[in-house]
Order: C-alpha cells, then sequence, then structure tokens
C-alpha cells in the first residue's frame, strides 16, 4: 500500500516538525507565542472569513473549471486544445494583484472582488491540468470503449475521467493551496481574512501581528494540501492510482 | 452471416478499402491478411461502424447494419484490439462485465459469467477477479481481453491483431486456447492479422488484401496451393507447401487399416504379409493392438523364429491428431521415410510415408 517515495516524505516531514518544534520552543521561550495568542479571537474570526474566501473562490473554480475543461477535450475544441492550452498560460502570467484590482475596478470594494480574482487564479490550473489528464488517456482506450458500443457520455465517465483524476486532483491541490496562500492578498481590495493581521502587521511594523495572520495561513494552507491529498489516496481507484 | 457489398471507403483521395464484397459464413473465422496500409484493419472497423463506408452495404444475419442503432449494433458485437484496452481503473471482474453492464444485465448474472469466463482461459477467478488490469501480465491481459468480449455472448467477434503484441511463445498458448473456444463457441469471427503463420493456424477463411482491394479470399489451403497471383504467392511466402503440411492432420494422409504382425507370429508369416502388400517393413503390434516394434525385410528374409525375438524399436511415433508439419518434422530428426501413427492410446491406428504426402500435397496443385 505504501509507495517507494513514502520513507523519502516522511523523512522529511520529521525534519520539518523537528523545525516547527524548535521554532515554537523559542518562540514561547521569547514571549512571542504569548503575543500571538492574544490575537486569537481575531485569528479564529478572520481564519472564518480566510475560509469562506477560499471555499467560494475554490467551488466556484471547480464548478466552471472542470466543465470548461472537459469541453475543450471534447469535438470539436479538442482540435484547438493545444492553442486554447497557450491562451490559458498566457492567463496565469497576469499577477494576482493585477487581477485583484481589475476586478475591484467594475465589482467594487468587499468579498465579491476577492472571490473573483481567486477564482480565476483557481480556474487555471485546474482547467489546464484537466485538460492534460483527459488527453493523457490513451486514444485506444476510448477506441476499445465505443467499440464495445459505450455512448460518449458513458466513455466520459466511466473511462475517461477515471482514468484522469489523478491529474485532475492534481491540478486542484496546487490550485488551492495556492489559493489559501494568495487569499491574504484579499485584504488589499477589502475582501477580509488574514490578510488583515498580515498587512497591518507590516504597516504597524508588529512582527507578532504579522505572525498571527500568516502562521494561520500557512498552517491552512498544510492543511488543506494534506486533505486533497488523502482524497487523492483514497478516492482514485487502485488500478489508476500511482500512490498505491 | 456477414456479408460484404461492394464496400468502399476514401479518405480525402486516398482509397483505403476499394469495392471489397465477401461472405463470412456463420462460424467461421476470417482472417484479413495484408501488409500494412492494405486497408484490412479500415475494412473490419467499417463492420462495427467505428468507420462509416464511403459506399457499400454490410449485412449481418441478412440485416443492413447502417440501419441500426450503431450502439446498438457495437453491443452485440464482440470488439478485441491489439492494445488489449483493458480499462485500467477497474477490476478485472467489471472489464468483462463492461457489455453485460451496458446491456443492463442483473449483476449477479453478469459477475457468475464473468467467473466462468476467467476459468475458461484458465485464469483462477478467486485469484483475478479482483485485480487490476496492471496487475496483470501481458498474456493474462489479453486472455481477459478476448473473453471480455465474449461476455455478452455475442454472434459476432471483430478482433484487430489481437496476439500482436505478445511474446512467441504465449502467442502460440492464447492462440491455442482461443482455438479451442471457438470449436465450442462456434462465434463468426473477422481477425486481423499481418502474419502468415497465424492466419494459416487460426482461419477457415483467409482475405488477402492490397492496396484496398480484395485479391483473394479463399479456404487456406486453396490459397496456399493456388495462390492467385504473384503478390499472394510472395505474401504466402517461398515456403508456402511446407505451410500447407500444418493444415492437414497425419489422420487425413495416412495409409489406414496396415498390416500387421504380434510377438507370437512367425518370421515367414511376417515376410509374407510384406510381400503380398508389397512393403519392406512391417509394425509388431501388442496383444491390444499398441504398436511395439517394426521388423525390416532385409532382415529377416530367409530367417527362422518368431517376430518377438527379431524385433527393432520404432523409430518415431506419430498421433493422428497432429499435423503434417509434426509427422514430417519428425521424419527429418529421426532420419526415415515413414512413421507408425498411433492414437491418443498408443493404438496402432496407421503409418505415414514422405511418398504418401508428397503426393497429398501434389495431388490438389493438379486440381
Amino acid at each position: 500500500m505504501t509507495t517507494s517515495s513514502s520513507p523519502a516524505s516522511s523523512y522529511t516531514s520529521i525534519v520539518s516538525s523537528l523545525a516547527l518544534v524548535a521554532l515554537g520552543a523559542w518562540a514561547a521561550s521569547s514571549g512571542l507565542l504569548g503575543t500571538i495568542l492574544s490575537y486569537r479571537e481575531d485569528i479564529l474570526y478572520l481564519a472564518g472569513q480566510h475560509l469562506m474566501l477560499v471555499a467560494y473562490s475554490s467551488a466556484l473554480a471547480l464548478a466552471i473549471g472542470l466543465p470548461l475543461g472537459i469541453a475543450l477535450t471534447r469535438k470539436p475544441l479538442r482540435y484547438h486544445a493545444d492553442a486554447i492550452t497557450q491562451v490559458i498560460n498566457l492567463g496565469t502570467t497576469i499577477p494576482t494583484l493585477a487581477v485583484l484590482a481589475l476586478a475591484m475596478s467594475f465589482l467594487g470594494i468587499g468579498a465579491p472582488s476577492a472571490i473573483f480574482g481567486l477564482t480565476v487564479l483557481t480556474l487555471l490550473p485546474i482547467v489546464l491540468n484537466t485538460i492534460a489528464g483527459l488527453s493523457m488517456v490513451p486514444r485506444y482506450l476510448v477506441e476499445a470503449a465505443t467499440g464495445m458500443g459505450m455512448t460518449d457520455r458513458q466513455i466520459l465517465f466511466r473511462v475517461e475521467l477515471p482514468n484522469a483524476l489523478f491529474v485532475i486532483l492534481a491540478g486542484v491541490r496546487t490550485a488551492i493551496a495556492i489559493n489559501v496562500g494568495t487569499a491574504p492578498l484579499a485584504f488589499l481590495v477589502g475582501g477580509g481574512g488574514l490578510g488583515e493581521l498580515i498587512f497591518t502587521g507590516i504597516d504597524l511594523m508588529d512582527t507578532s501581528m504579522l505572525l498571527a495572520g500568516a502562521i494561520p495561513t500557512a498552517m491552512l494552507a498544510i492543511v488543506a494540501d494534506f486533505a486533497i491529498g488523502q482524497c487523492q489516496y483514497w478516492l482514485i481507484p487502485r488500478g489508476v492510482n500511482p500512490l498505491r | 452471416m456477414i456479408r460484404l457489398d461492394r464496400l468502399t471507403k476514401a479518405f480525402g483521395s486516398v482509397t483505403a478499402v476499394d469495392g471489397v464484397t465477401m461472405d463470412v459464413p456463420s462460424g467461421a473465422v476470417c482472417v484479413l491478411l495484408g501488409p500494412s496500409g492494405c486497408g484490412k484493419t479500415t475494412t473490419m472497423k467499417m463492420i462495427n461502424r467505428l468507420i462509416t463506408p464511403t459506399s457499400g452495404k454490410i449485412f449481418i444475419d441478412g440485416r443492413d447494419t447502417s440501419t441500426l442503432d450503431a450502439v446498438t449494433l457495437r453491443r452485440s458485437i464482440g470488439y478485441v484490439i491489439q492494445q488489449i484496452g483493458l480499462f485500467p481503473n477497474k477490476t478485472i471482474e467489471d472489464n468483462i462485465c463492461v457489455v453485460p453492464d451496458l446491456l443492463g444485465w442483473d449483476r449477479k448474472k453478469s459477475r457468475k459469467r464473468a467467473a466462468e469466463l476467467l476459468e475458461l482461459v484458465n485464469l483462477d477467478p478467486s485469484v483475478f477477479l479482483r485485480r487490476y488490469p496492471k496487475e496483470l501480465s501481458g498474456g493474462q491481459q489479453q486472455r481477459v481481453g478476448v473473453v471480455r468480449a465474449l461476455a455478452a455472448d455475442p454472434p459476432v467477434l471483430l478482433m484487430d491483431e489481437p496476439f500482436g503484441a505478445i511474446d512467441p511463445i504465449n502467442r502460440e498458448v492464447i492462440q491455442d486456447e482461443f482455438m479451442k473456444l471457438q470449436a465450442e463457441l462456434k462465434k463468426t469471427v473477422v481477425f486481423v492479422s499481418h502474419d502468415i503463420d497465424e492466419a494459416v493456424k487460426m482461419a477457415s477463411h483467409i482475405a488477402i488484401f492490397r492496396d484496398g482491394k480484395l485479391i483473394q479470399f479463399d479456404k487456406p489451403d486453396h490459397i496456399l496451393a493456388n495462390p492467385i497471383d504473384n503478390f499472394v504467392a510472395d505474401f504466402v511466402g517461398g515456403d508456402r507447401t511446407l505451410k500447407r503440411l500444418r493444415l492437414v492432420k497425419v489422420a487425413d494422409a495416412m495409409q489406414v487399416a496396415p498390416v500387421s504382425v504380434v510377438a507370437g507370429d512367425s518370421l515367414e508369416t511376417a515376410v509374407a504379409r510384406m510381400e503380398a502388400n508389397n512393403h519392406t517393413t512391417i509394425v509388431m503390434v501388442g496383444p491390444r493392438g499398441r504398436a511395439r516394434g517394426f521388423l525390416h525385410l532385409n532382415d529377416i528374409r530367409g530367417k527362422g523364429g518368431v517376430v518377438g525375438d527379431h524385433v527393432e524399436t520404432l523409430p518415431g511415433l506419430i498421433n493422428v491428431n497432429d499435423d503434417l508439419r509434426n509427422a514430417v518434422s519428425a521424419m527429418f530428426s529421426h532420419g526415415v521415410t515413414w512413421l507408425a501413427c498411433v492414437d491418443d492410446e498408443g493404438f496402432y491406428k496407421g503409418y505415414v510415408t514422405q511418398r504418401g504426402i508428397s503426393q497429398l500435397l501434389g495431388a490438389s496443385y493438379r486440381e
């Protein structure tokens, strides 16, 4: 059930947790921990906001990205998939801050602009990986499925998507990790979230306030990544799951 | 059963299949044979409408396939491809049940059938049903590929170079297994191959294609004996007569009801029987008729005694169910010109001679 990569990854996780413990010890001894914990109520409230931003934007991105990625691999769009992928790649080069600023100019200040910006950002890896995953399904599998009398819809749901699922979920995993990590920028367009502590901390040169925003953000990203990693491990059938 | 009527397929300016007309009788294994790009695969894929003909018609059991719903048609035709095409996300059981599930069979019934089918190809259901394709060897996967096509018991089977990607030793074994299955199931099989040996082994009919045209359509023995032109002759190979050996059973080439002696007979009796039949050797059989040894006329002429004291060991025996290729091979390896033929229990049934084989093969050339 375990793969060859797991000893290495467990080694790194041991090292990183040791580093965290050391950091925590230092923070506690210097009194920083106490200061950070004094923001506990803010942290909980803002983390809630943060998670809402992430949840809405990720859900929107999935709701748009998966069908879009699937549509782009169907006839007749399939023959233009390369060109479309290139355009999407160009899209990923636009800085997030620019997207947020543009969104704010027509959606105004507040959560909607932030959600829009994060959705755009999250959308691209999901679409790209959906296209990549679906085009990596060998053509002969589709031919075999057609020859056995599956309809196009059955081929998509019974053959193509299950075989592309690993790559698609890898895209979702990356996208959501980026999303959680970028969500602090939402503060800049009035979207709230843990960015409020981080940016205020920067402005006031208050390290403990900054860390009170940054550390929970990092922890959220790690937890989200772990959760999707577990989905990848358990949801994908064993026959097409390189992890087991 | 399957009738192609002036079937033509053009891709742009290239005519891949050009006016092919042929009749594949029910229960036949029809091998479409030819070099790459000759149109054999295109022809096959038009049967289950993976490719739409430019013109011409295909009838299965008298019904024009173009009037049927393509999906329904395909579910009634078994399909095996060279890449095997087992779905990696499904277990072997679910792979075999793909078509039954599409047809909405009762789950219990289809799962039971999957287990039966695996047993037919010597794969233990308790081991393999729950496995995924990646956990099987290439040969095992292709066995599953074949039984998957048989799952819904379709009358027609299309096979696109199904054994092409398997190593030669396994290929022979799987071919034999398939022949055994086919002998029982009697499906109508259209089989694409570029391997003349495979075709001769499997086919009841061979269709030879070149540049989209059907050049010759006949029984394997006729094609080997009477290639219609130089292309076919070249394609079937300079050793085509040797290939024919594979098509004839020893039982069909041997002299039946031969004379024999038993251990207690006198040498005079043996000599007399040989002279009466104009033979130079005679086989000695045991009390119940099993071949035991032989005597040569020159060794015993004028001697006295009984057969049992002078008998020599038979140089080689051949089973009546073997093909002539094995018989000739045994003759060469033992350096003899005749072999005693026995059945599965070892009873003496007759003998084959090199001269007899040459005459048999020569006779059909003169037909």
